[in-house]
C-alpha cells in the first residue's frame, strides 16, 4: 500500500505515527513531502521559543525517526500537483510519487487582510519557527509594537512582544471585545483590565485601513482617522486552510476555504484524504491541535482497514499567556428559557467566571473562566462526561482547585472513559493502569507511558491529581503499611523491633510479620535493625535479607559486574592512593570513571572478584564507600580556607571529620552532605540532606536538601554555629529522620510530608521541643562508636567470602555470559538485548 | 496414565551450601540454574537463572518471599518478580521462567531436567 502525505505539520507529523503503530512497514510506503525545511515541531508551544527552547526541543520527532520507521521524509520540497487520474504527486523539485491513498495536512496559513502595506518590512505573521526568528532579528531595535488581531494567536503574540522587550504594545481588535469566539462580553473586559497590566494597551471596535512607512513599518491608519506609530507589526486575524493544492485537484473546498470532507474525513475524492487545519467538517475549520490528532487516528484506522469516523470535536480551549488564565468549555454562550447561567465577577481581583447548567440543574453545558481557570480541568470533565452536578451547583464557580474536592466533583467522580488530555486521546482509565499497572509513580512516567500531557498540557494538573489519588489509594502515600506482610508503618516497625530486642529479619519476620515476606520489607527491616543495633549486615543470616546490591556490598551493573566505590572522605586523597586505585582496576581490567560525588568508582568486577579487589583496597588504607547502601554516601567539599582566597573555614577538614562520622550508618534512603567554604557554596552544600557553609562566625547547616529527579534546596536550620554544636544538631536531625521517615523516603521528601515543616523541625532539634534530643545524641554516639567497614569484616570471615562466587558448584568459574565492549581506552557493559 | 518426559536428576550442591531464605546459582550442563531455600518451610525451588526482562543472568541473587501464598523471587535489576511455582511473571510483563523439580536426599540437592 502506498501512502503519501503531504505536508508535516502537527498532524500530519501525528499520522504517520498512527500509521507506523497500525501497519507494519512490510505492506506499506509512506512518502511525506514538508514544505518547511524542519520535521514537523509543536506549533502549540511555538511562543516558547523566546522563552529560549531551541528549535530542535520543539520537534516532535527527529528525522532519524522517520529513518527507523521506514518513511521517507522530504523536507523543504512543497508537492506542487495531484493528478487524480494517474494518481500521482509531483512536487516542487520535480519527484513524482505514485498512491493508493493521498492524505493532505496542509494546515493553515495566516489570514492576511487585504490592507496596503501588508509588505512592508517590519510586518510579520506568527506562524512558524521561520517566523519567529524574523521577528526576533527585528524585535531588537523596536520600542513599540502592534498586533492586528485580538483573538487567541494575537494574544499569544502580543505577549511574546512583551517579551522581546516591547514593552508598549498594542492589540487591534476589530470586533467590539476580544477573543470573541471563546469568551463572553464581561469576560473580554475582565481579561482587557488583566491584559492592560501586562503592559498591552487594547483598542477594540478598531479597523485597520492601511500600515504607513517607507521601507520599513511605521505607522499604521485605522478607519476611523486615527493612527498609532510602531515599530514592528504582527498580523494574527485568522487562518486560512491551504487549499490550494485540494482546489486545484478540482476537490471541493469551501466558499471561506478548506477542503471539505465528510465523516470519513474523505474528500470528494475517496483517494484522497484530509485532516488537521486544512479540513472543513460539517462546515468548521477546527483550528486546534486536538481535533487534528482525533482526525490523523480516524484516517490512520480507515486505511488500516477500521471503520471509524469523525464526528466532531469538542472546542472548549485554554489560553496558556502566563499571568493571565483564560478558557472556555462546552458552549460557553448557550442562553435560553431551560438555561441556568450561574456567573461571579470580582473586578478587584480580575477574575470571572461563568458557567451554564440545564435548567433542572443536573448537567454542566459550558462555561467562561477568566483569571482564574484552575478548575478548567475538572469543569471541562464534568461537562463532556455529562456527571451529575451536586445540588449547589454554584460552589464549582468558588474556591480555586480546590472546588471539585468541595463539591464532591473530584477525579475519582470522572467516569473511566472520560478523555483526560484531549490531545492525546487518553483516558481516565488509561492513565489510572499507567499507575496501577505500568508502576508509574510520577507525572513524567505517566506521560512517558500514555503520551498524556505530551500536547498542550493542558491535562497536567489532573493526571497530577489521578496520580496522587490513586498513590494514596494504593496505600503509597497515606496509608503507609510496610507490605503485606507486616501491618505496620515503618515507625512502628522500627519501636516495636527496638522493644522486642528483635536482631535478625527472620525474627522479626515470625515475631511482627506474616508468609515469606518480600523485596519490598526485607530491605526497610534490615535497613531498621542496622539503624538500630550498627552491627554488620551480613551476619545474623540477615544477608539474603538485603537489598541485593548490600548483600554483595557493591552495586550490581548491567551485564551482571559489580561496581567498588572506594570512601575518599571529603574529596580528598593522596598521590599514593591514586596510584593504588590505578593498579587494582588494571589488575582486574575494571573501568575507571570520577563519581559526581568526588570519589573513583570501578565498574567491571566479576562478583567472584570483590573479596580480592577489596582485600588489595583495604591493606592500602581504604574502606567501603557503602555506594551500595541506604547509608551515608559523600560528604562534598569545597577546597576551603586551606587553599581558597575566599575560604572563611577550613571545609576540608570539616567534611572529612562529617564524613567518617556518620560513615556506614543505615537510614531510610541515602544521605548526602556537603561543605562550603564560604557562601559562593561550591561544594553544593545547599543540595544536600544535611549541607553546611562556612560564614564569618561559625557554620550555617541547611537540611533537607536533594537533588536527582526533583531537586530541592535545603532550608537553613541553625546559622553560626560552632563545630560541635553543628555536629549535635546534626545527630539529631539524622536520628529523627532515621526514627520517623517512611521507607526509601529522602529527607527533602519527608520534611515536605511533615506537618509544621522546617518550623517543627527546626523546634524539634535546636529547642528539644520533644525532650528527646539527648536520647539522640546518645543513640548515634552508639552508633558511630560501633562502625566497622563492612568490606574488612567481609573478607576477613570464610563464611562470607565464600557467598562471593557466581556457581555455588563451581566457585572458581566466572560467569559465562558476561560480556564487554571496548569504549575508548577502557571498556563498557556489552549492551543487554 | 499421562506419560511423562523422562526427568535426570543433577547432583547440585549440598543443603548448607545455600544461604538460609535465599538463593544461589548451580551450573548444570551448560545451563545456569537458580536453587532457592524457604527455611521457615523447608521448601526448595530452581528455576533458570536468566531474568527474561534484560536476559541478566541474575535471579539466583535476587531477594525470595511471598506474594500471597505464592514464592516468588524478585531480580535485582529492576525488581520484576516471578512466581517459583509456575514461573508467570507476577509483576504484569509477558516473560515468564523456567522451573525445574527439585529434590532433597541426604544433605545433597538435585535438581530435575529433561533429556
Ligand atoms: C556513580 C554515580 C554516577 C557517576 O558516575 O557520577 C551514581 C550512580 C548511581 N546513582 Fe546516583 N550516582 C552518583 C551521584 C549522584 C548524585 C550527585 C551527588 O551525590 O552529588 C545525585 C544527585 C544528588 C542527590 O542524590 O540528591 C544522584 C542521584 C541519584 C538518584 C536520585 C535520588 C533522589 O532523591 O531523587 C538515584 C535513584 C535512587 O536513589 O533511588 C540514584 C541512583 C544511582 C544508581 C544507584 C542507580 C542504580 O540503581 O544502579 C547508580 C549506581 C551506580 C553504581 O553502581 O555505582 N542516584 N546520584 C554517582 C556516585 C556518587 C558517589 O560517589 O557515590
Ligand atoms: C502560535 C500558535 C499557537 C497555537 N496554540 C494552540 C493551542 O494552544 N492549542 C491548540 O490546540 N492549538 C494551537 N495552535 C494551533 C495548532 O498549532 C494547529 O491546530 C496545528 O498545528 C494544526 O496542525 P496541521 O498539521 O493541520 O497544520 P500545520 O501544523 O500548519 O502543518 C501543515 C504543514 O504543511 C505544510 N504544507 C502546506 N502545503 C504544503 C504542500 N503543498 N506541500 C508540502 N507541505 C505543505 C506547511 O508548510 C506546514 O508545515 C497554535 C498555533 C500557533 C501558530
Ligand atoms: S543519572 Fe541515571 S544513568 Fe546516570 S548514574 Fe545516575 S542512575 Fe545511572
Ligand atoms: S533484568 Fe531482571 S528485572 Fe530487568
Amino acid at each position: 500500500m502506498r501512502i503519501v502525505i503531504i505536508g508535516n505539520g502537527m498532524v500530519g507529523y501525528k499520522c504517520c505515527e498512527k500509521l507506523v503503530n497500525r501497519i507494519p512497514p512490510a505492506q506499506r510506503t509512506i512518502t511525506v513531502f514538508g514544505e518547511e525545511t524542519r520535521p514537523a515541531y509543536d506549533r502549540v508551544h511555538l511562543s516558547e521559543f523566546f522563552a529560549g527552547k531551541s528549535p530542535e526541543e520543539l520537534t516532535l520527532a527527529p528525522a532519524a525517526w522517520y529513518e527507523e520507521n521506514q518513511i521517507r521524509l522530504l523536507l523543504g520540497d512543497p508537492v506542487i500537483r495531484i493528478d487524480r487520474a494517474s494518481k500521482t504527486i509531483t512536487s516542487h523539485q520535480g519527484i513524482t510519487v505514485s498512491y493508493d491513498f493521498l492524505i493532505l495536512a496542509t494546515g493553515s496559513a495566516a489570514f492576511v487582510p487585504p490592507v496596503p502595506g501588508t509588505e512592508k518590512k517590519g510586518v510579520f505573521i506568527y506562524r512558524t519557527i521561520e517566523d519567529l526568528e524574523m521577528m526576533r532579528d527585528w524585535a531588537g531595535k523596536c520600542r513599540t509594537g502592534a498586533v492586528i488581531g485580538g483573538g487567541l494567536l494575537g494574544l499569544e503574540a502580543a505577549k511574546a512582544l512583551v517579551d522581546l522587550g516591547i514593552t508598549n504594545t498594542h492589540v487591534i481588535e476589530f470586533a467590539t471585545r476580544l477573543m470573541p469566539r471563546q469568551i463572553d462580553a464581561t469576560g473580554s473586559l475582565l481579561l482587557e483590565a488583566r491584559l492592560k497590566q501586562l503592559g498591552l494597551t487594547i483598542h477594540t471596535n478598531k479597523n485597520t485601513a492601511a500600515i504607513e512607512g517607507d521601507d520599513n513599518v511605521s505607522k499604521m491608519r485605522f478607519t476611523d482617522g486615527t493612527e498609532l506609530s510602531t515599530d514592528i507589526l504582527v498580523i494574527s486575524a485568522g487562518i486560512r486552510p491551504r487549499d490550494e493544492l485540494a482546489r486545484a485537484a478540482g476537490l471541493e473546498t469551501g466558499s471561506r476555504g478548506g477542503i471539505v470532507v465528510n465523516d470519513n474525513l474523505e474528500t470528494t475524492d475517496p483517494h484522497i484524504f484530509a485532516i488537521g487545519e486544512c479540513a472543513l467538517h460539517g462546515n468548521m475549520i477546527y483550528g486546534l491541535v486536538a481535533p487534528g490528532y482525533e482526525m490523523a487516528d480516524v484516517v490512520a484506522d480507515r486505511i488500516s482497514g477500521r471503520h471509524r469516523s469523525f464526528t466532531g470535536f469538542d472546542m472548549s480551549t485554554r489560553l496558556k499567556l502566563i499571568g493571565t488564565d483564560v478558557a472556555s468549555f462546552g458552549d460557553p454562550f448557550i442562553e435560553g428559557d431551560n438555561i441556568r447561567t450561574i456567573s461571579v465577577t470580582d473586578h478587584q481581583q480580575g477574575i470571572y467566571k461563568r458557567i451554564n447548567i440545564s435548567g433542572d440543574g443536573k448537567t454542566l453545558l459550558g462555561g467562561v473562566l477568566v483569571g482564574d481557570a484552575a478548575d478548567y480541568n475538572m469543569l471541562l470533565q464534568t461537562c463532556k462526561n455529562q456527571i451529575v452536578l451536586p445540588p449547589q451547583a454554584d460552589a464549582l464557580l468558588f474556591g480555586g482547585r480546590s472546588a471539585g474536592e468541595q463539591t464532591g466533583m473530584g477525579v475519582d467522580s470522572l467516569p473511566d472513559a472520560a478523555q483526560i488530555c484531549s490531545c492525546e486521546a487518553v483516558t481516565k482509565a488509561a492513565i489510572l493502569k499507567s499507575i496501577t499497572e505500568d508502576g508509574c509513580e510520577t507525572v513524567d512516567a505517566i506521560k512517558k507511558c500514555t503520551k498524556a500531557g505530551t500536547g498542550c498540557g493542558g491535562c497536567m494538573p489532573m493526571v497530577k491529581d489521578l496520580l496522587n489519588h490513586t498513590l494514596k489509594a494504593q496505600g503509597k502515600y497515606i496509608r503507609n503499611l510496610l507490605c503485606e506482610h507486616f501491618p505496620y508503618t515503618r515507625q512502628e516497625l522500627f519501636d516495636l523491633v527496638k522493644l522486642h530486642d528483635i536482631r535478625s529479619y527472620d525474627e522479626v519476620l515470625s515475631q511482627l510479620g506474616s508468609g515469606h515476606g518480600c523485596e519490598t520489607c526485607k530491605p526497610a527491616i534490615s535497613s531498621i535493625l542496622a539503624s538500630l543495633w550498627g552491627e554488620m549486615i551480613l551476619r545474623k543470616g540477615n544477608d539474603t535479607a538485603q537489598d541485593s546490591n548490600d548483600r554483595f556490598l557493591a552495586n550490581i551493573q548491567k551485564g551482571g559486574t559489580y561496581s567498588v566505590v572506594p570512601r575518599i572522605p571529603g574529596g580528598e586523597i593522596t598521590p599514593e592512593k591514586l596510584i593504588i586505585i590505578g593498579q587494582v582496576a588494571q589488575k582486574y581490567q575494571l573501568y575507571t570513571k570520577i563519581t559526581g560525588g568526588q570519589r573513583i568508582d570501578l565498574f567491571g568486577a566479576h562478583l567472584s572478584d570483590l573479596p580480592a579487589i577489596w582485600e588489595e583496597l583495604i591493606a592500602a588504607g581504604f574502606e567501603s564507600g557503602h555506594a551500595y547502601g541506604k547509608a551515608l554516601r559523600t560528604v562534598k567539599s569545597c577546597v576551603g580556607s586551606t587553599w581558597c582566597r575566599f575560604g572563611l573555614h577550613d571545609s576540608v577538614s570539616y567534611a572529612i571529620r562529617l564524613e567518617e562520622r556518620y560513615r556506614g550508618i543505615r537510614a531510610p534512603h541515602k544521605i548526602k552532605s556537603g561543605v562550603s567554604g564560604c557562601i559562593r557554596e561550591c561544594a553544593e552544600a545547599k543540595s544536600k540532606d544535611f549541607g553546611i557553609i562556612a560564614t564569618e562566625k561559625g557554620w550555617n547547616l541547611y537540611v533537607c536538601g536533594n537533588g536527582g529527579s526533583k531537586p530541592q534546596h535545603a532550608l537553613l536550620l541553625a546559622a553560626d554555629l560552632d563545630s560541635e554544636t553543628c555536629i549535635r544538631y546534626i545527630d539529631r536531625f539524622l536520628m529523627f529522620y532515621i526514627k520517623t521517615a517512611d521507607p526509601l523516603t529522602r529527607t527533602a521528601t519527608w520534611l515536605n510530608k511533615m506537618e509544621g515543616g522546617i518550623d517543627y523541625l527546626r523546634n524539634v532539634v535546636v529547642n528539644d521541643s520533644l525532650g528527646l534530643a539527648a536520647a539522640w545524641e546518645e543513640e548515634m554516639q552508639l552508633l558511630v562508636a560501633s562502625y566497622e567497614c563492612e568490606w574488612k569484616a567481609a573478607v576477613n570471615d570464610p563464611e562470607i567470602r565464600k557467598r562471593f562466587s557466581h556457581f555455588v558448584n563451581a566457585p572458581e568459574e566466572k560467569d559465562p555470559t558476561i560480556a564487554f565492549a571496548p569504549l575508548r581506552d577502557q571498556k563498557r557493559a556489552a549492551e543487554w538485548k | 496414565m499421562i506419560a511423562s518426559a523422562p526427568i535426570t536428576w543433577y547432583q547440585a550442591c549440598r543443603t548448607i551450601d545455600v544461604p538460609k531464605n535465599g538463593g544461589v546459582c548451580v551450573k548444570i550442563r551448560e545451563e545456569q540454574v537458580a536453587l532457592f531455600h524457604f527455611t521457615r518451610t523447608d521448601t526448595w525451588y530452581a528455576t533458570q537463572n536468566e531474568c527474561p526482562h534484560r536476559n541478566q543472568m541474575a535471579l539466583s541473587r535476587g531477594m525470595i518471599g511471598s506474594q500471597g501464598d505464592i514464592p516468588k523471587v524478585a531480580c535485582p535489576f529492576h525488581k520484576k518478580t516471578f512466581s517459583l511455582e509456575t514461573g508467570e511473571c507476577l509483576s504484569g510483563d509477558e516473560c515468564s521462567i523456567k522451573t525445574y523439580p527439585v529434590k532433597i536426599e541426604n544433605g545433597w540437592v538435585f535438581i530435575g531436567m529433561d533429556e
